[in-house]
C-alpha cells in the first residue's frame, strides 16, 4: 500500500496496485480478479499506443464535438458582484454531458480486448445513454442496469437509451438507486465473463477503473489549462465541480493538481442537509470503507452496512467516491463541500435566467458553491466552473419541485 | 489441527465427503437463527458456514441477498453475530464453524479486534468474498497468524497460472466455485467440476469443497463424488423464505424447513460413492 511518494507532485497516482495513499485497490470476488488484470494490462498497452491515442482524439473532435468551450458567464458574473465567472461547457458534448468521454475511451479499450457485449450501471441516465450511445456507434449489444427509482424518475433518458438499442434491466434490490444498478452490473460481469466488458460510469471501482476514466476525463481539465490561459493568460484562481462519484471533478481537477496558486473545490450533494441522512455527501459526512472494488469514503452506518444517499440529482446519488477523491480530501489538496437540494435548485434557475443555459441539476450544485465564494472574490480573480452536463432531462423533477405539472 | 483439519481427515476416513451448509446469521431473526445453527450438526452438516449480512452483496444472488436483508431489517450486527457463534460453542465443540461474508462489515469493526473477538467465540475460518490474494496483509494474515483458517474462493477464472497465488495462504479447505456466476444460479456440471477439482488438488493437499448453484439432493451427491465437501446455501436461505408468514415472520416450521433440507442432502451426499479418495 505504498503512495510512490514525490513530495513535489500530486499526479503520480496510483501506485501499482491501484492505490492512492490508503484508498483505491482492487476488493473484487476471484471470479473478476484475473479479467480486472486483463484490463489493467490491455490500458498499459493501449496507452504505450499512439494509434489508440490518436482515435479517441480524433472521436472527440468529430464525434463529440470537443474541444468543449470556455465560455465566460458574463451576467453571472455582474449578478454575483465579484470573481470572473467562466463555464466549461461539457453540456454542449454530444450526448449532454461529459460522460461520453469515458464512454469512447473505455470501447475502444473494449475493442481492443476483443470483448463483443456491453454492460454499465447508470443513475440519473447520463451514463447510460452515453455507453448506449458509443455502443451502437461500434455496433455491440448493450446492457444498462438502472435502479428501479432512477427508472420512474429519468424516464427520458431510458427512452433515449431504449432508442438507442439499449436493453435496460431496472434493479430492484435495494432502494434501488445507483449502487444498487452496480451491484448488478458487477453481477452480470461475474457472470459473463468471457465476452463482456463493464463499462464503467464514474472514477470508482476496482483498479484500473479510477485511473482510466481519470485519464478519459482529464481532456477536460487539459483543454480547461489551454482556454483559459489563451483567455486570461494566466490559470483560475479557483476551479469548481460537482463530485458524486466524480469523474468531471477529477477530469478537471487532474490537470491543475500541481498548480498550487489554483484552489480546487468539490461540492457534494448535501440534498436537505448533513444533520440527517437524506444527502449524499460521502467525503463530508462518511467514513472510509470498502465498497466495490475500492477502499473510499462511504455513507454507512456504524456496522459498515452501505447506507442509501439522497439527492434531488440522481447523477450524484452514490453513498461513495472515486478513491482519487478520497486522497485528494485526505491531504488536503482538494476542499469539500455539500450543497444543499435548495441551493441546487436556486442555482439551476439563477443560471438558466442570467445565461440562457439550462444546467443539470449536478452542475447545479457546483454552482451553488460559485454563488457563495464569487462575490467575496476580488473581480480580477477567476473562477472555471464545470457545467458537466445539460438539463433537459431534469425539467420534470424540476417542474415537480416548482409545483408545475408537466 | 484445526476443528476445519479434524473434521476433513474424519470425513476421508469415512471415505465420504462432507455437506457444508449456509445461512445467514439472523435470518429471519437472530433467535430462529440461533435455533438453525444448533440444529444443522444433528440434521447433517458436517461443516457450518454462516453468513455476516451485509448491505451490498456483490458476489449473491437473489436468494442471499434476501436473507442478507431480512437479518439486517431484523436488527442483526456483527456484535450479534459472534454471540450466535459463542451461544452455539456453548453447546457444540466439534462442528468446524467459517464465518462468510464482505470486507467491510470487519473493516468498519475493527480488523483485530473482530479477529480477537472471533476467536473468542469459537470461529474456525473465515471466507471473505471481496479480498483477493493481493491484499493477504489487510486481513488473511493477521487472521491465520491468530490461528484461524482462511478459506479461499477459487473460480473457473482462476487459471493455473495463477492458482498458486490464490492458494497460498490458503488453509482449511479451498472453496472452487463451480461457475462463473453468483450464488444459486445455474446448477454446475458435474464433468466439469471433477476436471476442475483435480486441477486444484494437483497443486494443494487441502480439501476442495465446491459450491454455488448446488440445490437438490442429486446434485449434491454427483458432485460429492468428485469433491471433499458440497457447499448448499441458496437452497437453504430459500427454506426459511418459504416457511415465514405472511408478515416475513418465522413460524412452527421455519427450524425444520431447514433441517428437512439439510437431511435430504445428507443422505444425497453419504449415498455418493467418493470418487476424490484424497
Amino acid at each position: 500500500m505504498s503512495q510512490p511518494v514525490d513530495p513535489n507532485s500530486f499526479r503520480t497516482g496510483p501506485d501499482e496496485a491501484g492505490h492512492f495513499g490508503i484508498f483505491g485497490g482492487r476488493y473484487v470476488a476471484e471470479t473478476l480478479m484475473p479479467l480486472i488484470l486483463d484490463l489493467e494490462k490491455a490500458y498499459n498497452d493501449a496507452k504505450a499506443d499512439p494509434a489508440f491515442a490518436a482515435e479517441l482524439t480524433e472521436l472527440n473532435a468529430r464525434y463529440t464535438g470537443r474541444p468543449s468551450p470556455l465560455y465566460f458567464a458574463e451576467r453571472l458574473t455582474e449578478h454575483l458582484g465579484g470573481a470572473k465567472i467562466y463555464f466549461k461547457r461539457d453540456e454542449l458534448n454530444h450526448t449532454g454531458s461529459h460522460k461520453i468521454n469515458n464512454c469512447l475511451g473505455q470501447i475502444l479499450l473494449a475493442r481492443r480486448m476483443g470483448k463483443t457485449r456491453i454492460i454499465a450501471e447508470t443513475g440519473a441516465g447520463q451514463h447510460g445513454v452515453a455507453a448506449a450511445t458509443v455502443a451502437a456507434r461500434f455496433g455491440l449489444p448493450c446492457v444498462v442496469y438502472m435502479g428501479r427509482t432512477d427508472v420512474e424518475r429519468q424516464s427520458p433518458n431510458v427512452f433515449r437509451m431504449r432508442l438507442l438499442g439499449a436493453e435496460i434491466v431496472p434493479v430492484t434490490a435495494g432502494a434501488g438507486t445507483l449502487k444498487d444498478a452496480m451491484n448488478e452490473a458487477l453481477r452480470d460481469w461475474v457472470t459473463n465473463v468471457s465476452d463482456t466488458y463493464y463499462l464503467i460510469g464514474t472514477a470508482a471501482g476496482p483498479h484500473p477503473y479510477p485511473e482510466l476514466v481519470r485519464d478519459f476525463q482529464s481532456v477536460i481539465g487539459n483543454e480547461t489549462k489551454e482556454q483559459i490561459v489563451a483567455a486570461e493568460g494566466r490559470l483560475p484562481d479557483l476551479i469548481v465541480a460537482c463530485v458524486g462519484g466524480g469523474s468531471n471533478a477529477i477530469g478537471l481537477f487532474h490537470p491543475f493538481l500541481d498548480d498550487s496558486d489554483v484552489a480546487i473545490v468539490g461540492v457534494e450533494a448535501g440534498g436537505e442537509g448533513l444533520q440527517g441522512d437524506q444527502h449524499c455527501a460521502s467525503l463530508s459526512a462518511g467514513r472510509p470503507g470498502v465498497l466495490h472494488g475500492n477502499r473510499t469514503y462511504l455513507l454507512q452506518d456504524g456496522d459498515g452496512q452501505i447506507l442509501e444517499g439522497h439527492s434531488i440529482s440522481a447523477g450524484l446519488d452514490y453513498p461513495g467516491i472515486g478513491p482519487e477523491h478520497s486522497w485528494l480530501k485526505e491531504i488536503g489538496r482538494v476542499e469539500y463541500v455539500p450543497a444543499t437540494d435548495e441551493e441546487a435548485m436556486e442555482a439551476f434557475q439563477m443560471i438558466t435566467r442570467f445565461e440562457g443555459i439550462i444546467p443539470a441539476l449536478e452542475p447545479a450544485h457546483a454552482f451553488a458553491e460559485v454563488i457563495k465564494r464569487a462575490p467575496k472574490m476580488d473581480p480580477d480573480q477567476i473562477i472555471v466552473m464545470n457545467l458537466c452536463g445539460r438539463g433537459d432531462k431534469d425539467v420534470f423533477t424540476v417542474g415537480k419541485v416548482l409545483g408545475v405539472e408537466l | 489441527m484445526s476443528r476445519i483439519d479434524t473434521r476433513f481427515a474424519q470425513l476421508r476416513s469415512e471415505n465420504r465427503a462432507g455437506l457444508v451448509t449456509f445461512v445467514t446469521a439472523g435470518d429471519p431473526d437472530a433467535e430462529t437463527s440461533l435455533a438453525i445453527l444448533k440444529a444443522l450438526p444433528e440434521a447433517g452438516a458436517d461443516v457450518i458456514e454462516m453468513g455476516m449480512p451485509f448491505s451490498d452483496p456483490m458476489a449473491d444472488g437473489p436468494a442471499i441477498q434476501l436473507a442478507g436483508q431480512r437479518a439486517l431489517s431484523s436488527g442483526q450486527t456483527m456484535a450479534k453475530t459472534l454471540d450466535m457463534v459463542r451461544r452455539f460453542r456453548d453447546g457444540d465443540d466439534q462442528t468446524p464453524l467459517v464465518l462468510m461474508g464482505y470486507y467491510n462489515p470487519i473493516y468498519i469493526y475493527g480488523v483485530d479486534k473482530f479477529l480477537d473477538d472471533a476467536v473468542a467465540a469459537g470461529v474456525d475460518g473465515l471466507i471473505i468474498v471481496d479480498i483477493p490474494p493481493e491484499a493477504d496483509e489487510e486481513l488473511c494474515i493477521p487472521a491465520v497468524h491468530r490461528g484461524l483458517n482462511f478459506i479461499r474462493l477459487a473460480t473457473p477464472t482462476t487459471d493455473d497460472k495463477r492458482l498458486p497465488t490464490v492458494l497460498n495462504n490458503t488453509s482449511g479447505f479451498v472453496y472452487y466455485v463451480s461457475i462463473t456466476g453468483i450464488t444459486g444460479a445455474a446448477a454446475p456440471n458435474p464433468d466439469e467440476v471433477a476436471a476442475s477439482v483435480a486441477r486444484i488438488k494437483a497443486k494443494t493437499d487441502l480439501p476442495v469443497a465446491v459450491g454455488f448453484g448446488v440445490k437438490t439432493a442429486g446434485q449434491a451427491a454427483a458432485i460429492a463424488a468428485a469433491a471433499d465437501g458440497v457447499v448448499v446455501g441458496s437452497a437453504l436461505v430459500s427454506a426459511i423464505a418459504g416457511s415465514l408468514d405472511d408478515d416475513g415472520r418465522a413460524g412452527p416450521a421455519t427450524v425444520g424447513a431447514v433441517t428437512d433440507l439439510v437431511r435430504d442432502l445428507a443422505a444425497g451426499i453419504r449415498g455418493a460413492a467418493n470418487g476424490s479418495a484424497a
